[in-house]
């Protein structure tokens, strides 16, 4: 218990100890944010690209009564389960929306917000209707449980220890992005910027917006264990829209994306080890704080280069006009 | 305090940081569903019964309700109605300016906000909160305006960045206050969770004094509101101050969040800014109908919410708010009499069966013209021959027509049943109404051929649609600017408007 809200910064605490220490603990707790962020950034980045952000904000909230009703139905907490009510919660939020935007004159917007709404409440409603089947715990989902990683069940591969069960789940999903990614490429890059484009070439747009929320399901699924339910959309939207204040070309947005979200995770734990403060939470701040700094910074787009060009210009269209 | 922080406070203890060792494990177990089901929290928190638990009958109940005896349920059946109120008000210029999710932005944007504000006094003083919360959730807007206009990302994903990067500088606070001294027993958490039984008369005087000031600045200032709402750049030529109106705007909504927020949660507030708006959207065309409909909508689903709430005693408040809001929105999706899908697929319905009607008369009219107009009455298999369709079909046609008082049955004593020798004849409304759709017909592919010089063997398909559809003022304007023709591009007579009156 302290008095002040920020604590004395000390180099060895914040930095050096976590690793002297802790070394193991804190190589997982940061490779899990990294991974998480990661894979977040990765699918992101097409994400804001194709303008779903709140798309994803509205499928996290939703996979709430998705998430109860498989526990529901099977009584069971394996994540195969879990994993298929949330992609159908998913996939069912991503259909009601369409089906509200081209049934009526309701914007896409205010779709959305209509669909994720009601999809929680409905989810809020079965947990409490059924609150003695469903078990209610702590508050963690609003913080995450980053720093329980290294304390999690530890999965076993050909009898040897690999390492805590997220962490390889999450690894996995990593390992699917990117296989995906570099097999889908071409296709998702058209389907991003041109949909009418990918159509004329025989790429249906829609097949791979649907692919692309399917995924997004999966993805934000597997992550919110670790940083929450919010925070999963701090960590989708930053590094993508980072990156894209750094470069214009998608392929090195993507490999900035992933730099920055390797940021995150390092430099987010060691400010929540400084504060005493949540990892996710930590993690996000920092994504704001890069995101800031970028913002002002950036070469062509940002404030600053805008301003320094903007200020000759003045100049010059004065002088034209005497 | 919840897992994580019992772990790391006890972690703590021991070693001052944050690294929880395994020793603390047995807590820690997974909890998959636990985890995910906690998501409800924020709205679980709110989720607080109004009135007493009572082994009370369900009739009872919702007499105690009707007549309000209870001042708790007073109370909150006044708080709901006003945050319906605001809510419904402020979200309809929301969802008219394709802005519904700034609201679900704002909600998890006050958070650091409200933590600063009560790290600045140290206690639960709701003034030092409120302020805080309002200076936050007006940063936040303005930072989504700013990233929209400094760079090319979009609404939505400034949109995102803000909610979701205030939400997580929010937790990051609230955690570490929660590790101090003095936030121990903060119940911080009820502040962003919201709870809509504990709605306190303090809260209700706030909530009266927000919607009274609402009420106001949009009467005085309505016009200005609705030129920026549709278009703001005519707004600008008129010399509005375009963006002192949008901040005045976004501070009564923020306004409204934060009061709104403490009695009914973060994914609540979007909802009732939202949904009762969108319901209201599908009704009218006109903004003040709108407004009003919308605050209507509004009450209603949170005195909705608050009766099924309090009728089954352990059922949470807020969620049965949203779906009483969703409800209303659903029935104005199917029902709505301009805009809802039902009247929709009617009219589709009803217009598909007059061009079938008239496609009927259409083919009578040819049997009749290659009869040199001699003949009037007509067997139905010649009919049949003539469309080249199932007899079936016909008959069917026909008796619609017969129903649609456009023709008559000749052999009604000899059977009652029409078949193919079964002889009919086209009434005189029947036949103005043929020789009309075949003048369209006409004078269309002629209009093609003539003034907008297609070939004369690609205008029917297109005289086939539109004869059905065209008013007697275009025709009229047709057959003026083509010099009253008297035959068509293939040759054929145009019945003109005197045989038809004839």
């Amino acid at each position: 218990m302290r008095e002040s809200f920020f604590p004395e910064f000390d180099w060895y605490t914040v930095f050096v100890q976590p690793w002297s220490e802790y070394g193991v603990n804190s190589f997982w707790i940061v490779l899990m944010g990294f991974l998480v962020s990661g894979t977040c950034g990765l699918v992101g980045c097409f994400v804001v690209l194709r303008r779903m952000a709140l798309v994803g904000d509205a499928i996290s909230h939703s996979l709430l009564p998705g998430i109860t009703l498989a526990f529901l139905l099977t009584n069971s907490r394996d994540t195969l389960p879990m994993m298929l009510g949330a992609i159908v919660a998913g996939v069912a939020t991503v259909a009601l929306i369409e089906a509200i935007r081209y049934s009526s004159r309701i914007k896409p917007d205010a779709a959305i917000g209509i669909v994720f709404s009601s999809l929680f409440a409905v989810g809020v409603i079965l947990i409490t209707a059924f609150a003695d089947k469903v078990d209610l715990d702590a508050e963690c989902v609003l913080y995450g449980e980053l720093g329980f990683i290294p304390l999690q069940d530890v999965a076993m591969f050909g009898g040897m220890e690999i390492g805590p069960e997220p962490a390889i789940r999450m690894a996995i999903i990593a390992l699917i992005a990117i296989v995906l990614l570099i097999a889908f490429f071409k296709e998702l890059l058209v389907t991003s910027f041109d949909a009418g484009l990918a159509a004329s070439l025989g790429i249906n747009p829609t097949r791979y917006q649907y692919g692309l929320t399917l995924f997004l399901s999966i993805v934000i699924v597997s992550s919110f264990e670790s940083v929450g339910v919010v925070l999963v959309i701090a960590m989708i939207i930053f590094p993508g829209a980072t990156a894209m204040l750094l470069t214009d070309r998608l392929p090195t947005t993507l490999w900035l994306a992933t730099l920055i979200s390797a940021l995150y995770a390092l430099l987010g734990f060691h400010l929540a080890t400084w504060l005493n403060a949540s990892i996710a939470g930590g993690m996000t701040v920092i994504a704001g704080l890069i995101f800031g700094i970028v913002w002002a910074v950036a070469p062509n787009r940002g404030l600053i280069a805008k301003f320094a060009k903007r200020a000759p210009e003045s100049e010059r269209i004065a002088l034209d006009a005497a | 305090m919840n897992r994580i922080q019992k772990t790391r406070a006890s972690a703590e203890d021991r070693n001052d940081t944050v690294v929880p060792l395994p020793s603390g494990g047995g807590a820690t177990s997974r909890a998959f569903v636990s985890i995910l089901v906690t998501l409800a929290l924020p709205t679980f928190a709110c989720a607080a019964k109004i009135g007493e638990l009572t082994e009370t009958s369900w009739k009872e109940q919702a007499f105690d309700f009707l007549t309000l005896q209870h001042p708790v349920l007073r109370t909150a059946v006044l708080g709901v109605l006003l945050i319906g109120f605001c809510c419904g008000v402020l979200g309809s210029f929301l969802v008219v300016r394709k802005l519904s999710l700034l609201g679900d932005t704002l909600s998890h944007a006050v958070l650091p906000g409200v933590a600063m504000g009560f790290l600045w006094n140290a206690s639960k003083d709701a003034w030092a909160i409120f302020v805080g919360a309002t200076a936050a959730g007006i940063l936040g807007v303005a930072l989504v305006g700013w990233i929209k206009q400094t760079t090319h990302l979009k609404e939505d994903a400034a949109m995102g960045m803000i909610l979701a990067g205030f939400y997580g500088l929010g937790i990051c606070m609230t955690t570490v206050i929660q590790n101090m001294a003095m936030g121990n027993k903060s119940g911080l958490d009820k502040f962003f969770f919201g709870q809509a039984a504990a709605l306190s008369s303090g809260d209700i005087k706030l909530l009266g004094i927000i919607s009274i000031i609402t009420v106001i600045v949009i009467l005085i200032f309505y016009k200005e509101f609705l030129a920026i709402s549709f278009d703001s750049g005519f707004a600008q030529t008129l010399g509005m101050p375009v963006q002192v109106l949008h901040y005045a705007l976004m501070a009564l909504l923020t306004f409204a969040v934060v009061v709104s927020l403490q009695a009914v949660g973060v994914v609540l507030v979007s909802a009732l800014l939202i949904t009762p708006a969108a319901a209201a959207y599908l009704l009218t065309d006109r903004m003040h109908w709108m407004l009003a409909l919308a605050a209507l909508f509004g009450m209603l689903s949170g005195v909705l919410g608050a009766f099924i709430s309090y009728l089954s005693n352990n059922l949470p408040t807020g969620p049965f708010i949203v779906l009483g809001a969703t409800t209303i929105f659903l029935l104005a999706l199917f029902f709505g009499p301009r805009h809802g899908l039902l009247p929709k697929i009617l009219r589709r319905r009803k217009q598909r069966r007059r061009i079938a009607l008239e496609n009927t008369l259409k083919s009578v009219f040819h049997l009749c013209e290659s009869a040199d107009f001699k003949q009037k009455v007509f067997e139905i298999g010649e009919l049949v021959t003539e469309r080249n369709s199932s007899l079936s079909e016909i008959e069917s046609e026909i008796r619609n027509l017969i129903k649609a008082g456009m023709a008559t049955h000749l052999d009604k004593e000899r059977d009652l049943e029409l078949s193919s020798q079964a002889r009919f004849k086209l009434t005189k409304i029947g036949w103005h109404r043929a020789c009309e759709i075949v003048r369209n017909h006409r004078l269309w592919e002629l209009y093609l051929t003539n003034a907008v010089h297609y070939q004369t063997d690609h205008v029917h398909d297109d005289a086939e649609d539109i004869e059905h559809h065209l008013g007697e003022d275009l025709v009229k304007r047709i057959e003026e600017r083509l010099e009253n023709p008297i035959h068509d591009p293939h040759g054929k007579l145009i019945p003109s408007r005197d045989a038809i009156n004839a």
